[in-house]
């Protein structure tokens, strides 16, 4: 399917991180966006704000992010496609949401462009402490997907992207920006609505009668419907079976939560995605996302000038985390390289997947400012080394 | 053309985040060239000093922080002693000639200066001083083309205001053209 014409900018502009984010949600068929706003994250709902009654959208600014995150999936279940936009604080307090969409399966995107934290730490300020906050921040199991934009470019693409990722598993996509990206202003081109590949909701096609809400198509992802379509509807957050209702025990609870996991671990290899440049052959492997993706490059480019063996492997999606990849790494280089804008994340998905059979450094920042690329750079010469 | 920084100074109200815009639309827009703008975020008050900072460079930008800038443009005494220590060795120092006094003015740099505010005061609207400065930098340091900064301050401005705007910019341009000429 194609994007909607209506709304989509089609065009060279030059806009900062969290403007395109908005632009990204537009060109995705988002008409529902619910938020508190907070710094850095506020110009995106701004943007939306002014954009939306142009277009047929609703913006409500609501009392708290614990209501904008449920907002936006009652929004989804009347049909509509719908995003919240937030930062630190306030996504601590929608975790709890985050894991309602999870278990009841909303399609929905989560915008986090992170600052430095903890609690309202620096709001002005970049950091990139919430990443394992992304994957784990809910209680309980569930499967999960985030993404992380180093440009204002990506934030456009990638939000169009989360959404298209959200319809197709039917769970909340995370797109985890930071400050710097989300204030940085760069050219964004904004293609034609017919060059936007759009993943259509998975709406159910069958016999009314034999309609269950929550029974998998083979890929393990139920199709939906919209309330007021006239389906037997009962969406909670209790353990339930394929008909919605709450069924406390133990085999319910193993069928529909290791579901919820294996719909986005069976899938992993497709939706997994990453950048890498001269990996083959390489020494020592930098593994960055986000902003330090960037920031990185001047210190490999260094080390390369100078002879090292330097690779790049750069995270699009970081959840799920490309497990294989790293794995096989582990098995030809001596060590890899982590810098991250918080004092250790990613790095220990990293260590996890190379189970001991290299180095793996992280160089670390607390957050406030992006690495000083002599940081990364003194790591890699270390860590060549050996 | 390799990866140019720049760094512009004043006080807030004087359109130094949309000097930074104009530079950088004009070059990643209209000029085939990459552009990065990063505006210092923080709680300031209007009237307090502020700053943006640019990237042109004809490749792909990717540290998107200024580290030297080779261009400097300030409006203020308090951004002129606050930023110009930061300036690139023989770095172009432009200032606006009746609101800066270029104390201990460093001798590896290159200074223009431009009365600015008057020539904007000349053309009937104070406020279009920093648009007089984008015309006198375009002549002086070439950084992006003429036309192409035309371009994006016709677009950058509030609607009904281009013509103004653009003959603020054709007068610092013209001017910046006579400047350059004496010194060489």
């Amino acid at each position: 399917m194609k994007s909607d014409p209506k709304g989509v900018l089609t065009g060279a502009h030059f806009i900062d991180g969290d403007h395109a984010c908005a632009e990204g949600a537009i060109a995705a068929g988002c008409r529902f966006v619910a938020g508190y706003p907070i710094t850095p994250s506020t110009e995106v709902v701004e943007r939306i704000a002014d954009r939306f009654p142009l277009i047929g959208g609703m913006f409500i600014q609501m009392e708290d992010e614990i209501a904008s995150s449920i907002a936006i999936q009652g929004a989804v279940w009347g049909g509509k496609k719908a995003m919240t936009v937030t930062s630190g604080p306030g996504f601590s307090l929608m975790m709890e949401h985050i894991g309602l969409a999870a278990m009841t399966e909303v399609p929905c995107v989560f915008v986090d462009v992170q600052r430095g934290g903890p609690s309202t730490g620096l709001p002005t300020l970049p950091g990139q402490g919430d990443m394992m906050q992304a994957r784990w921040g809910s209680h309980g199991d569930y499967g999960i997907i985030a993404l992380c934009p180093n440009s204002p470019q990506e934030c456009f693409d990638f939000t169009i992207k989360a959404f298209n990722l959200s319809e197709q598993y039917r769970v909340p996509v995370l797109l985890m920006m930071d400050e710097c990206v989300g204030h940085m202003t760069e050219r964004v081109i904004v293609p034609p609505a017919d060059q936007i590949e759009i993943y259509p909701r998975r709406f159910y096609e069958g016999p009314k009668e034999e309609f269950l809400l929550f029974k998998p198509d083979n890929d393990m992802v139920p199709p939906m419907v919209k309330a007021g379509d006239g389906y037997n509807i009962h969406v909670t957050g209790l353990t339930h079976d394929e008909k919605g209702y709450p069924v406390m025990t133990v085999a319910a609870q193993e069928k529909l939560v290791h579901r919820l996991i294996d719909k986005i671990k069976m899938n992993a290899d497709k939706i997994v995605e990453y950048k890498e440049d001269q990996v083959e052959g390489a020494d020592v492997v930098v593994v960055s996302y986000g902003i330090t993706s960037r920031v990185a490059i001047p210190a490999i480019d260094q080390a390369r000038k100078e002879g090292m063996k330097v690779g790049h492997l750069r995270l699009i999606v970081a959840w799920p985390f490309p497990e294989k990849r790293i794995k096989e790494l582990a098995t030809k280089i001596k060590s890899f390289v982590v810098p991250e804008i918080n004092y250790g994340q990613m790095v220990h998905e990293v260590e996890r997947h190379s189970a001991g059979k290299v180095r793996v450094e992280l160089v670390g920042h607390g957050g406030g400012a992006v690495h000083n690329p002599k940081d990364i750079y003194n790591v890699i010469k270390n860590s060549v080394k050996g | 053309m390799s990866r140019t920084e720049i760094k512009i100074g004043g006080f807030g109200g004087q359109g130094v985040i949309l000097s930074g815009y104009i530079i950088g639309r004009a070059a990643s827009i209209y000029d085939d060239k990459h552009s990065t703008m990063i505006q210092a975020f923080g709680p300031e008050a209007r009237g307090s000093a502020c700053s943006s900072q640019v990237i042109v460079s004809p490749t792909e930008i990717a540290y998107p922080y200024i580290t030297a800038p080779e261009i400097m443009i300030v409006m203020s005494q308090e951004a002129y002693t606050k930023f110009t220590p930061e300036l690139a060795n023989g770095g172009i120092l432009i200032t606006e000639e009746e609101l800066v006094q270029p104390h201990n003015l460093r001798k590896d740099i290159k200074h223009f200066s431009i009365p600015a505010t008057r020539f904007a005061e000349e053309l009937g609207k104070k406020m279009v001083l920093n648009i007089v400065m984008m015309g006198f930098m375009t002549a002086v340091t070439n950084i992006v083309d003429v036309e192409a900064m035309r371009k994006a301050v016709k677009v950058s401005v509030p609607k009904g205001t281009e013509e103004l705007n653009l003959n603020a910019f054709n007068k610092g341009f013209e001017y910046g053209i006579s400047q350059k000429a004496k010194l060489n």
